[in-house]
This record gives C-alpha cells, structure tokens and sequence, in this order.
C-alpha cells in the first residue's frame, strides 16, 4: 500500500515529522514499512514558463528559437526541436542548469551557433505519461494551459503537485484496514499522538424531485455472499479528466488516472480502503440488479483489455441485470457495462462481499485486482456506505454529474458490535509485563476501541474483524506501548529429559562415520522427473514407478517426490565432473517418499546414498564403505551376492549385502554404461544405496564384552585352484562350515592367475585361523580340522590344492 | 729376549696400522691372529721359549693379543656409528614436499548450522520432534489457525499433491503434532525440509530448510520468549548479539513478531551485510493463539506458550556470507569443502 504523506495529512498532521522517524516508528508499531519515495526526485531547476517569443532558426529548417519569461528580470532563449511550440503557449522550462530523471543536467550551449539557455521539457523528460497530464503525448512540449498562467516561474513540483512523499508499506492480510490512507492515517495518530478526524461526506440532496428508484432495484439472492449492498445513480454524466490534484494522488499511489467517473472510484478505494465499481446505467436491461451466483456455463468478459468471453460456474457469485451478469463480484466489472467517453447515467455500487468466496472466484478465474486483493481479506461492511457518499461528494465537487437524491442500501448482513473481555492482569501476566490499566486503555480508545473506564470489556471497531481474545488484545497494547519494552526472561519450567532421540543419535553417528571415510555430505531437491527414473532404467513395472505426484509442479523435472535417491546423486556427480572436480566421494542421508494409497500420507524412508568416481575408487573401495555402516551398527552374518540383474547397474559389478533372513541392506556397483552416459558422466561411477531403516532395525545398540583370548591361535595357509565360476566367497563360506566353531576366521589373502593355474581356473589363498577358548591347540588338532576343510572344498566346489 | 722384543715390535706396529685411517680391519685380523697370523706365528714359536721364561713371554702374548682384539672390537664399533651417521644423512626427507593426505569428508553446511542450531536448545533441554515432510492440509494450515479460503495461505505458495495432502510450507505443522501427542510442558525444536512453489534464483528456492521451536506450559509469557531467544541469538551470533522484534502477523501465533539480531559483521553500526541498517532479519515468532493450542486439546486459560521459526539458509548465508543459495543445492566439492 503506497502511502503518499500529503494525503494522509488530510485525516492527522504527519507534515512535520521527519521521515526516517515516521517510516521507523510505523514499523516498530506493526505497519512495516517497505521504503518511500519522493514523487519526483529527480526533477530540480525546472519552473513553469511562458514562450512570449517565436522565430524559426537560421541555420535549420526544424529548430525553432523560443523567447521565454519564466518570471526573471529578462526572457530566456531557449532552442527547441519540438513543432507543437507556439506563442503564449505555457510549458515547464528547464532552467540551465536543472536536473531531470534519468540523470539528465540541462545546461546551456549552442545549438546551430545559437545559445540555448535551458530546454522546454516534454512530459516524458519529467517522468510523467499522458495520463497524468491529458492532452499532452511524448512527441511533444508538454503544454499546461491557461490555469498556470498565474505560475510563471514558479518551481514545476509545486504547480505540478510533484512535492509529495509516498511511503510503501507491506500491509499484513489480517489488517485489510490498512489498505487505506485513513487507516494508514489512524495508525499514525496513534503512534505520533496526533489528532485524527475524518469528515463525514456530505450527502446533499437536491430536491428536483428526481429519486434512485426511479432508476434501478437492488436485490441480493445470495445473502451468505454478500452482505451489503450500497448504491446511487449519478445523472448527466460529463467524462472528462479528473482534475490535477486528484490525478497526482491516484499517481503518487500507484494507479494509473482514466477520467473522472474511474478516478473517483479508485481515489475511493484509496482513501477508504473500500472498493466501488461505477456501471453505464445505459447498459443495465431491466434497470434491475441482482447480486447472486452464476450460472453454470454463463459466460462473462472482463473489461481487462483483450479478455475474452470465460465460463462461470454456479460457485461464483456475480452482479447481473435482468438478462446478464455485468461484474464479477468484488474483482472486476464486464466488458458489457463499462464507463465510456459518451456514458450519461452511472450507476455506482459500493458493496461487501465474503472474503472467501472473492477469494476462490479470483484463483479460479485467475484475475486479480486491487479489488479482490482487498475483499478476500476481509471488509467492514460498515464502510461501504460512507465511501459511496464520499464518492457523491466527489462527483459534485469536480462537476462529473448531478448526483440523483435518495440511497439503495441493502443490508442483510448487518453485525452487532462485537466486545471482548478486558483483563488486564491477565494481558500483563501472557506479556510478562506491568502496563497500567490507565495506558492500557488510552492504547485501545485511540485505537478506535469502545472502552469505557474501569469496565470488563471492550467493544471492537467495526474494521477490526481481527480481534476475537485477549491476545488480540495484548498485541494491539504492545505494539504501540513497544515490543522491544518487554523485559527479557526465561521460563520457569518443569525438568524434562531433553535431548536426542535413538534415532536421531544413530543417525548423528552414521553422518560422523561417513564423514571420517572421506565422503562429503550432500543436500539434493526431495523431487525429481520421471524421465530421471528412466535414466537410471527403472523397469516400468517397477515399484519405485509409483510415486508421490505434485499437482501444481514448478516444472515437469521437479513434479514427483522421489522413490529412490539414485538420481539426486547422479545429477550431483555430473555438476561435479563438469565442474572439473577430477574425484569426488558423496553421501547423502536422503529421505524417499513411498506411496500408501490416495488419501494416506506416504511413508517417509531414509536411504544412505552414496556416489563416486576418480581417485582410485573400484567396487571393493565402495563395498568396504558400506560394510563399515552395517559393522557401525553392530550387525554381522551378512552376506555379499553377485547380481546381474539390476539395470542400472553394470551387470558384472553388482553386488547386495543381505542378511540370512535375505533383508537386502545394501546395493552397490558400477552404474551401468547406459545410466551413466544417459547422465553424461565419463568414467567409471560407483554408487550404493544403504537402507537405514532395515540397519536401523537391526543394530545392536547395546555392546557386550568378550573376554580376550586366552590362549594362541594357529593357522593354517591353503592355495586353492578351482574353476573360475566359484566365487571367493564361498571359498571362504565352507572354511567355516567345515572347520567348525573352532574356526575363528577365515579370510582371502590373495587370488592369482597364471599359467600354472590353467586356462579358466584361479587359485584362491585362504587363510584360516583357529583358536579354542579354554586350550592351545595340538597341531594333531590343526590338521584335523585342515584335513577336513580340505575334503569339503574339493567335495562342495571341485577344488584342490595348488600343485597337487 | 728376543720374542719378547719381538712381541713388542708386533704391538707397536699394530697400533700404528690401527690408527690408520682406512685400516682394513678383517685385513689386520688376519694379519695378526689368523692361522698364519704374525702373532699366531709366535706361538707357534713358544715351544723354543725356555720353560722358565714361557709366564713372562706368555704373558705378554696375551697382552698383545687382547691389545689387538680390543682395537678391532674398538674400530668396527667405531665404523658402525660412522655407518649409522652416514645412513641417517642418507634417509634425509625434504619436509617441504607435499604431505601425503588422509581422506576427510565433511557435513553440508546446512547441516553444520542446524547442528548448531540444535546445540543451543538441547542445552535448554529441548527434544527435537520431527514429522512428515509430506502432510495433510490440516496439520500445515488448518489447525495452524488458516482455515481453507484465508488469505494468508497465499503468503506461503504451497505444492499439493491432492485437496487434503500438501508438501508442508512450514515446519510449524510439527506443533500440532507435538501437541496433540504430548501434554504441557512441551519444549521442542523441530528442524526440516519445508516447501514453496517458488521458482529457483539467487534468494529463492522451492525448497529449503527451517527450525521451528515450540515451548508450552503454565505461564509462559512474551517476556520468555524474548529471554529464550537472546540466548539462543548469543549462542550463535556471539554474546554482544543484541535482538529487536518487529510487530508482524501470523495466524498461528498473537502476538506474532519478527525478529532482528544486531548485525554481528559491524555490530550495529551499519555495513554492507546489514545493508548500513545495523539490524538483521532473522526469525519469525510469536505467543501461541489460543486456537491453536484448544484445537489440540490443550487448554489455553491454563496454558500459554510461544513458537518460533528460523530458516537455515537465510542463516548459513549470513554467516558465512553466501550470496547464492543455489550453491547450497548443486552440491560443488570446491563449494562444500570450504566450511
């Protein structure tokens, strides 16, 4: 809402407070202010003159030389290019030297051989346009007419009105009553402590016995929607331009000046935060209004310029006459009933409707006006018949029209005051603060309160439809007694265990465990594309195809929540690669939203992924990272297995962790060729997904202690040669299962190819260490337990000894 | 006599060639106590040493003898720690050649700051509560005092994913939660994901991160949310942090205030952070509104409280002075290493 100061000062004095302290104090009080501006500020030098004088130039067949009084001693010569210049003609002069917007300086030179002592100013050199200044366009000199003839030199802002300050504030949408200079004007009485009055329009009445029932009949069928409705016929419209000074407000406010009928309305709007809308009374059938809902498949075109004619649906409340609706209600007037250079008769409403269905109209509609903005926060229906009288009042001070005597005011929707109770020990003791009952409500009567001294309650200004309790109270003493007065404290509380969940201290330490193996954390969008599924080739039938859809997505890459946090890495690594970043190790602790029917809400996992490329990284790199996180938990008896199968993944380079109960904990690889070059990454890419929820599951959160041993182990060295099909592991998985529980581990210490295994073969080199708790072992022992490791190994995988 | 002087010839020259610089030392034993060594040579010879006279002459031998032993004993313990001192040279590293450097990692600077962030509260013995990131219109919206059709929903451009389910706007749908499971006293933070359907740039993004704070219990007043979060702007400002609260509105909390912390890059006096203000937006917060506290069971005639709620990058930004969030999503290693 643009304030401009001027204005304001009609309802309480702000002239004279500087405008740091007023823009400082409204904010301190709740009305923030956003910033203000002169309305011309670049303007200086540049003063109202008269061309007494004007010959053509000797030298050009386009310049003409001017003889200028701008009220000194002697005329100026000025040479101007402009052709619309002519004797007695009044014009604003920027004087060598002025200032102009956009960093122009005037000063005098020669043009042609001739000195030119200043510039005749067109409106666009002053920053203003053809609204402002009718009659006039940017081609050329701004001519002021016959009105300014008493100005001659005088200073342009002065006879242009240009001196005011306007002030921007962002007004919050539960104060719909500062979307008006007298609410603004309001705030600022109590703030400053100045007086504040608005006169009450005059409503005069003509006695030519003509009347408004003469002309129209309201009726409201929808009185849910629309609680009141004022209106008044004007008759023998003249539409002109409004006069300087309200076209100079409406300019310093932000809107744009029409013609005198518009203006009023929207000077209205401005000054009583009330919105009006002014119909050709010619275009009205029936002289008939109705206010009721649409019906279905009307149609209705706005008078917005090109719109064309949009379907209404019976949720949306219009103006109609006998046959047509002729406005949206609350938004915008139609295309069919509109104010034009030749209407004679207006017909002008000032209404109240309910917020929530302007509201719903305006999104559905998607049209949004000054208007709607306003009413779907909330009006007081209290207003609209002063504001229509104001607008009365304006008709005939600037010779609009005659205003037709006799009011329609229906008003099914007319609210007692409402009062809230007045405690002010209570107020003080939710504040924390020691507020004088006295001050208390001295805030709440400058307020516009209805307080009487001493009583239990008050009673709520009609406008306030914020406040309903005493801590909408408590804020309107402190904002003007000062928020920053409350004295700090601290709550006296009641112990209670703080602190980290088990889950929240289990993830805590997988972030410091990954982070110690030499991985970034990363922070990616929860949503991505479906093309990213396909990317990484989910199959279609795939579940993590059932995602989480947004209905109203920024675009189509950001419109699921996803299923798996793959992609979010992938894309991570790219920026990295093409960021020339020669490695990179990233995780992310990445939640992913699983569908569990349309009405439920998803269930919110949390997946470790992990992602990597360069610096040496191979799969058993990766794999080593994922065993760490399942070890952290505690957690052994897992297994790794090769799998083939998962497309996005190199079909060699795969592997899952599972535990026996076949929980898949983890999967990790190399990402297959096609997901990598579908992502545009180079090299080889690694990447695991860790399901923190199945280790979270299964941790051991407690930890036990195990005795030292006690006495040595012995071990036994074994170099297999076996087909090269059998994997490794298995190698090691009958170690165990044949050796026993003596066997205290069994690892691969190496695995060799050459000549001396043969073509497809390998030799695998398992070390197997054995230990007893309660004795040495006897190498007769040893070797027993060697023999049979042995046995089962050429037995379960047809493998021998090395060299035998 | 003769042996005798023979014996001290030996010694004497063997001394002499013991001394010499590069005496070769398996050389000299061999020379004087191998088989056909010179000393061995005049054991050999004992046998013509008259009886009488073999203590004498034999002691001297030995004299010899161990004299010899000994200065070979003495050398190579001497060429040893020549060997030693040389080898040392030898191993000389230049230190300034480039470290060797264990991998390290780190967290996202979000992270870092929402771990500070939860530093100070649990020390107030705060929990942190968490909830869905995905949730229905009623905990986002309606039971926080907005209504279908309220015009403050526009203020937060919300995602839905159908009439009823949004992607939450703001972690104080957590409150609601809290409140309908916990009763009074409740003191939680809750830091998250929160959404907005706003388009990418240097200052916006459609998603981002908050901590929300919620204290509930038997007098609580404005006064202590003031305390409690001058404690809290210390904490991670530093102890000259001053604070300022702003009447603002929210529908979920009256009164509602936002909240400046002196400018901690020039302390006050105005810089180029605090664009010459000398004050910094930082929070929103507020007392509880009693719609909200009865919707969820609890009384508001016996129980107040406040709530709060702080973006995590607007603070990282200021912080560590990032003039783009975007960084803090492309996730640049030369980005995330720096902090």
């Amino acid at each position: 809402m643009k304030l401009p100061l001027q204005w304001c000062s009609e309802f309480t004095n702000v002239g004279d407070i500087d405008i740091k302290t007023f823009c400082d104090r409204m904010t301190d009080t709740g009305s923030k202010v956003e910033g203000w501006e002169e309305c011309a500020p670049d303007v200086e030098n540049v003063v109202v003159g008269r061309v007494v004088k004007i010959e053509r130039h000797p030298d050009s067949d386009h310049l003409w030389i001017c003889e200028v009084d701008v009220g000194e001693a002697s005329h100026r010569t000025i040479v101007t290019g402009a052709q619309n210049v002519f004797e007695g003609a009044i014009v604003p002069v920027a004087k060598a030297s002025a200032k102009l917007p956009g960093g122009v300086e005037i000063k005098s030179g020669k043009l042609r051989g001739v000195i030119s002592d200043g510039m005749l100013c067109s409106i666009d050199e002053l920053g203003l346009t053809t609204h402002e200044m009718p009659g006039n366009d940017s081609s050329g000199i701004c001519i002021l007419g016959d009105e300014f003839a008493g100005s001659i030199g005088v200073d342009i802002r002065d006879a242009l009105l240009l001196r005011s300050v306007t002030v921007d504030f962002e007004i919050t949408p539960n104060r719909p009553d500062c979307l008006s200079v007298i609410g603004l004007a309001r705030e600022a009485a109590v703030v400053f402590g100045r007086t504040f009055s608005v006169p009450t329009p005059k409503d005069e009445v003509s006695g030519d016995g003509d009347d408004v029932s003469k002309y129209i009949k309201v009726d409201i069928d929808a009185p849910d929607l629309c609680p009141r409705y004022c209106a008044k016929v004007i008759k023998n419209v003249k539409i002109a331009p409004s006069p300087l000074w309200m076209r100079m407000r409406l300019r310093a406010a932000g809107v744009r000046p029409i013609n005198n009928i518009v203006d009023i309305t929207n000077y209205v709007m401005l000054e009583y935060g009330q919105p009006m809308h002014a119909f050709d009374y010619s275009c009205l059938d029936g002289a008939y209004i109705i206010v009721r809902r649409a019906r279905e498949g009307e149609l209705f075109r706005s008078l917005a310029e090109n719109d064309t004619d949009k379907p209404l649906s019976p949720s949306m409340l219009v103006i109609a006459d006998e046959r047509k609706p002729v406005a949206l209600a609350g938004i915008i007037g139609g295309a069919n009933s509109e104010i034009k250079p030749t209407t004679t008769t207006v017909v002008f409403e000032s209404a109240n409707f309910n917020g929530t269905s302007v509201r719903f109209t305006s999104k559905a509609m998607n049209i949004r006006t000054e208007s709607s903005a306003r009413f779907e926060k909330g009006m007081d229906p209290e207003n609209a018949m002063l504001a229509l009288l104001r607008a009365c009042e304006l008709v005939t001070m600037l010779g609009a029209g005659e205003v037709v005597d006799g009011t329609i005011d229906v008003y099914p929707g007319k609210q007692t005051k409402r009062t809230v109770k007045f405690e002010p020990d209570r107020i003080n003791d939710f504040l924390g603060t020691d507020i004088p009952r006295s001050k208390m409500e001295e805030i709440l009567s400058s307020l516009g309160f209805g307080v009487e001294s001493g009583g239990d309650v008050v009673t709520v200004p009609s406008w306030r439809g914020d406040i309903w309790c005493m801590s909408d109270l408590a804020e309107e003493i402190i904002r003007i007694y000062g928020y920053n007065e409350v004295t700090t404290t601290l709550p006296l509380v009641r112990i209670k265990q703080g602190g980290r969940t088990q889950r929240q201290q289990f993830e805590l330490s997988l972030h410091e465990l990954m982070c110690g193996m030499g991985l970034w954390e990363t922070a990616t969008f929860s949503f991505i594309g479906p093309r990213y599924l396909d990317m990484i080739r989910v199959p279609e039938d795939d579940k993590r195809r059932n995602c989480v859809v947004i209905s109203n997505p920024l675009g189509k890459d950001t419109s699921i929540m996803r299923t798996t946090a793959l992609p979010s890495m992938l894309d991570v690594l790219l920026h990295n690669q093409n960021h020339k970043n020669l490695s990179a190790a990233m995780y992310e602790l990445a939640t992913i939203y699983l569908p569990r029917g349309e009405d439920t809400l998803p269930d919110e996992k949390k997946v470790l992924v992990v992602g990597m490329y360069g610096g040496g990284v191979d799969f058993y790199r990766l794999k080593g990272i994922c065993e760490r996180v399942i070890l952290s938990a505690g957690i052994s008896g897992y297994k790794t297995y090769a799998v083939r199968d998962n497309p996005s993944y190199h079909p060699g380079r795969c592997g899952e962790i599972r535990l026996a109960d076949g929980t898949v904990l983890c999967v990790l690889g190399q990402m297959h060729s096609e997901v990598a070059e579908g992502f545009e990454l180079s090299g080889e890419i690694y990447a695991a997904e860790i399901d923190v929820e199945a280790i979270f599951d299964r941790r051991i959160s407690v930890r036990e202690f195990r005795q030292l041993p006690k006495y040595p182990a012995v071990w036994r060295d074994f170099s297999f040669v076996c087909d090269e099909e059998i994997e490794a592991g298995s190698v090691v998985d009958v170690c165990y299962e044949a050796g026993g529980e003596l066997v205290e581990s069994a690892y691969i210490v190496d695995v060799y190819r050459g000549e001396q295994t043969g073509e497809g073969k390998k030799s695998v080199s398992v070390r197997v260490h054995l230990r007893a708790s309660d004795r040495t072992l006897t190498d007769a022992e040893a070797d027993e337990i060697a023999a049979r490791i042995l046995d089962e190994i050429g037995r379960r995988l047809g493998a021998s000894l090395r060299g035998k | 006599m003769e042996l005798k002087e023979k014996l001290l010839a030996i010694k004497e020259e063997a001394a002499r060639l013991f001394a010499e610089e590069n005496a070769d030392i398996e050389a000299l034993r061999i020379r004087y106590l191998g088989k056909k060594g010179e000393l061995t040579a005049v054991l050999r010879g004992m046998g013509a040493v008259a009886p009488e006279e073999r203590p004498t002459v034999g002691a001297i031998v030995n004299e010899v003898r161990e004299f010899i032993e000994n200065k070979i004993v003495e050398l190579r313990e001497k060429r040893a720690k020549e060997e030693f001192a040389r080898r040392l040279v030898a191993e000389k590293l230049d230190v300034t050649m480039p470290a060797i450097m264990p991998p390290v990692g780190g967290r996202h600077p979000l992270s870092k700051v929402k771990l500070e962030m939860e530093n100070i509260f649990l020390g107030m013995g705060f929990t942190i509560a968490e909830g869905p990131e995905v949730e229905y219109d009623y905990y986002n919206f309606e039971a926080l005092n907005m209504p279908a059709g309220h015009p403050a929903r526009d203020t937060q451009d919300t995602f839905y994913i159908t009439d009823k389910i949004l992607l939450r706007s703001q972690t104080s749908s957590v409150q609601v939660r809290t409140m309908e499971k916990e009763k009074p006293p409740i003191r939680i933070i809750s830091p998250g994901r929160v959404y907005r359907s706003d388009e990418v740039d240097a200052t916006h993004s459609p998603l981002f991160h908050q901590v929300e704070g919620l204290v509930v219990d038997r007098g609580i007043t404005m006064g202590d949310l003031r305390g409690t979060l001058l404690i809290f702007a210390k904490n991670l400002f530093g102890e000259a942090t001053r604070i300022r609260f702003r009447p603002h509105h929210f529908p979920y909390t009256e009164p509602s205030a936002e909240v400046d912390v002196s400018c901690f890059a020039c302390g006050g006096e105005g810089c180029r952070l605090c664009k010459g203000e000398g004050w910094i937006e930082i929070l929103g917060c507020g007392m509880v509104h009693p719609n909200v506290l009865s919707g969820c069971g609890i009384d508001p005639d016996i129980y107040s409280g406040f709530a709060f709620g702080i973006g995590i990058e607007r603070v990282a930004m200021l912080k560590y002075h990032i003039d783009d969030m975007r960084l803090f999503y492309e996730n640049d290693l030369r980005f995330l290493a720096q902090f």
